[in-house]
């Protein structure tokens, strides 16, 4: 079982309140992100769900039983760190093998659960080294090894890729899934990469300045955001945004349309443009395009390649039942 | 970094840095060359160096006046127990000035520090006064408890500056795994910290064993270590300088070949953190 609630958790660091009283419901066996830029109070929050800090006033209950004042140790938790937080002096089996050892199993069960993680995350051959003779996705491996023999209600994820180079990155984040799929432990994963979030969540939570801006599935998000922050953060490349007559047009103050919803053009469209940068993929091109009277360019996405330079002359055609429309305070108009 | 050394600039550096070294351990080097002369030649003028008779009965007449071996008994227990002690004490110190600051923290390393300034005669009125009322003067014990405290804010302030160099997130992945805060300290920070640990005790032990001020005056008989063995060779029956020097010989050479020994890990103790 791994059921987490926050009621009304506020953490202040002396004067400056991190984060404001806050609701949160985590269920079983969910996969949930936290997302935000970098200082949104993220890592703050999972820090104290985890009890490495205390709050400042609310309550944190895990499967119901209040757990505010529970230490760390006792919260039957796991967490995996960024920096991996390995025990340098131990081999890999001893580290893995830490949480059994004070959790004082004996040894032959120690022996038995360190040999089965690592068959599972394929450290068998490295069990003897020490965590300075290992890659950085070995390491980051080791961590999860040693998360996952003590079998926790809930586990913790500190931007555990973020020191990882891209192409490991993208493997390990299959790996996290995959053993999400077959653990079915709730699962916290804090990170400030929107695409983590998008491809590994069930639920994500959008942090800024400590505060929840919206909560939901990824789509939901993608599809519906709940204002302009969360338009902006979720979505790669970002949401295009026009104030002005377009807006207006739409009954609103501010419009927003994802690049892959606007269809470019060299012959004809609503709008003209002359086009900028563009970024070719290969599968997809990336035009940024300069409007008359727009100072910032606008994304917009080709399928495949599109024979078009910079200077080019180009047309635009938003779909009309994607944009996104927002009031004069940010907020989406349904 | 490249730089253009000439050969005669190369010599006349190494002969200044082999003078100044010499030097310094010249007055070690009389004090063992005199051990071995007569006590005529000891002060003979102008001094002999190298070309006297070598004899041994100094050491021999000190051997038979006193008992070395009480003495360097009394000497280890001593340096050796007021520095375990003060391990003992200053590794959950440094660990919680480490890992949980206070607002204060700095001001209570500098005020310890600043006990350090405090001339010792300034309190041994004091001290002696309290020795003799809990009778405790010429007392192992109470030398190695005295020792532990004159030595306490080196021992803080050392493992202090090691402790900072390990990662805090190393110590909440031991809280995360079920450590409670002894588990803590004792399987992952102290192991992590043995290299600082090690030369710390080490430079503690020296300083106690040097400490010559609280020993002479606290003890006659009983706890009296080797600084007492020295002393116990000076003025009063005359200048015998001759057996003043094999006592003092017999008395450094234990810790002179310690240090010796842990050259390197008594210099990395006292450079760290200012080269990584």
């Amino acid at each position: 079982m791994g059921r987490i609630q926050l009621k009304q958790v506020r953490k202040a660091f002396g004067e400056v309140e991190v984060i404001p009283p806050l609701d949160l419901e985590i269920n079983d066996g969910e996969f949930v992100v936290f997302v935000g830029p970098s200082g949104c109070g993220k890592s703050t929050l999972l820090r104290l769900i985890a009890g490495l800090e205390d709050v400042s006033s609310g309550v944190i209950e895990i499967d119901g039983a209040d757990a505010t004042m529970v230490p760390p140790s006792k919260r039957g938790l796991a967490m995996v760190f960024q920096s991996y937080a390995l025990y340098p002096h131990m081999s890999v089996r001893k580290n893995i093998a830490f949480p059994l050892r004070m959790a004082k199993l004996d040894k032959a069960e120690q022996d038995r659960r360190v040999n089965a993680a690592a068959e599972v995350l394929n450290l068998g051959p490295y069990l003897d080294r020490r965590p300075g003779q290992l890659s950085g996705g070995q390491r980051q491996r080791v961590a999860i090894g040693r998360a996952i023999v003590r079998e926790p209600a809930a586990f913790l994820f500190d931007e555990p890729l973020s020191n990882l180079d891209a192409a490991l990155r993208v493997g390990m984040r299959l790996e996290i899934s995959e053993l999400h799929e077959r653990l079915e432990t709730t699962m916290i994963y804090v990170t400030h990469d929107q695409v983590e979030a998008m491809t590994m969540a069930d639920k994500i939570v959008v942090l800024q300045a400590g505060n929840i801006e919206q909560v939901g599935s990824p789509l939901t998000l993608y599809r519906e955001p709940r204002n302009l922050f969360v338009a902006g953060f979720i979505g790669s490349p970002k949401m295009n945004l026009l104030t002005g007559p377009e807006a207006e047009k739409r009954g609103a103050k501010t419009i927003g349309i994802r690049p892959e919803h606007i269809t470019p053009s060299s012959s004809g469209g609503d709008w003209a443009g002359k086009v900028g940068v563009s970024e070719h993929l290969g599968s997809d091109t990336f035009f940024h395009v300069h409007l008359e009277g727009r100072e910032e360019p606008m994304t917009v996405r080709a399928v495949g390649e599109v024979d078009l330079h910079h200077g080019d002359p180009i047309w635009l055609t938003p779909e009309e039942e994607h944009i996104h429309r927002f009031d004069a305070a940010g907020l989406r108009i349904a | 970094m490249a730089r253009a050394v000439s050969p005669q600039k190369k010599l006349i550096t190494t002969i200044a840095a082999w003078a100044i070294g010499i030097l310094i351990f010249f007055p070690i080097l009389w004090t063992i060359l005199t051990s071995f002369k007569t006590e005529g030649t000891a002060v003979a003028n102008p001094p002999v160096f190298l070309f006297f008779n070598w004899t041994l009965e100094n050491y021999e007449t000190v051997q038979e006046r006193s008992n070395y071996v009480r003495y360097l008994w009394n000497s280890i227990a001593i340096a050796g127990g007021s520095t375990i002690l003060g391990l003992i004490v200053a590794v959950p110190a440094a660990w919680s000035m480490a890992f949980v600051p206070g607002k204060r923290t700095k001001d209570i390393l500098m005020w310890m520090l600043s006990t350090k300034m405090l001339p010792a005669v300034g309190v041994l009125y004091p001290i002696y006064l309290i020795s003799i009322k809990l009778g405790l003067l010429d007392s192992k014990g109470a030398l190695i408890v005295i020792l532990m405290l004159i030595n306490l804010p080196i021992i803080i302030w050392m493992l202090y500056t090691y402790f900072r160099e390990i990662p805090g997130e190393i110590l909440e992945a031991g809280r995360m795994d079920g450590a409670t805060l002894r588990e803590e300290i004792l399987y992952i920070l102290t192991p992590m910290a043995v290299p600082g640990i090690a030369s710390t005790l080490l430079l503690n032990f020296i300083l106690a064993w040097n400490e010559a001020f609280w020993t002479l005056n606290l003890t006659a008989v009983n706890a009296a270590p080797l600084t007492a063995f020295i002393a116990s060779y000076s003025s009063p029956e005359g200048l015998f300088f001759a057996k003043l020097s094999a006592a003092s010989t017999m008395a450094i050479a234990p810790i002179l070949i310690l240090g010796w020994f842990s050259q390197k890990q008594l210099v990395r103790g006292l450079t760290f953190g200012a080269v990584k």
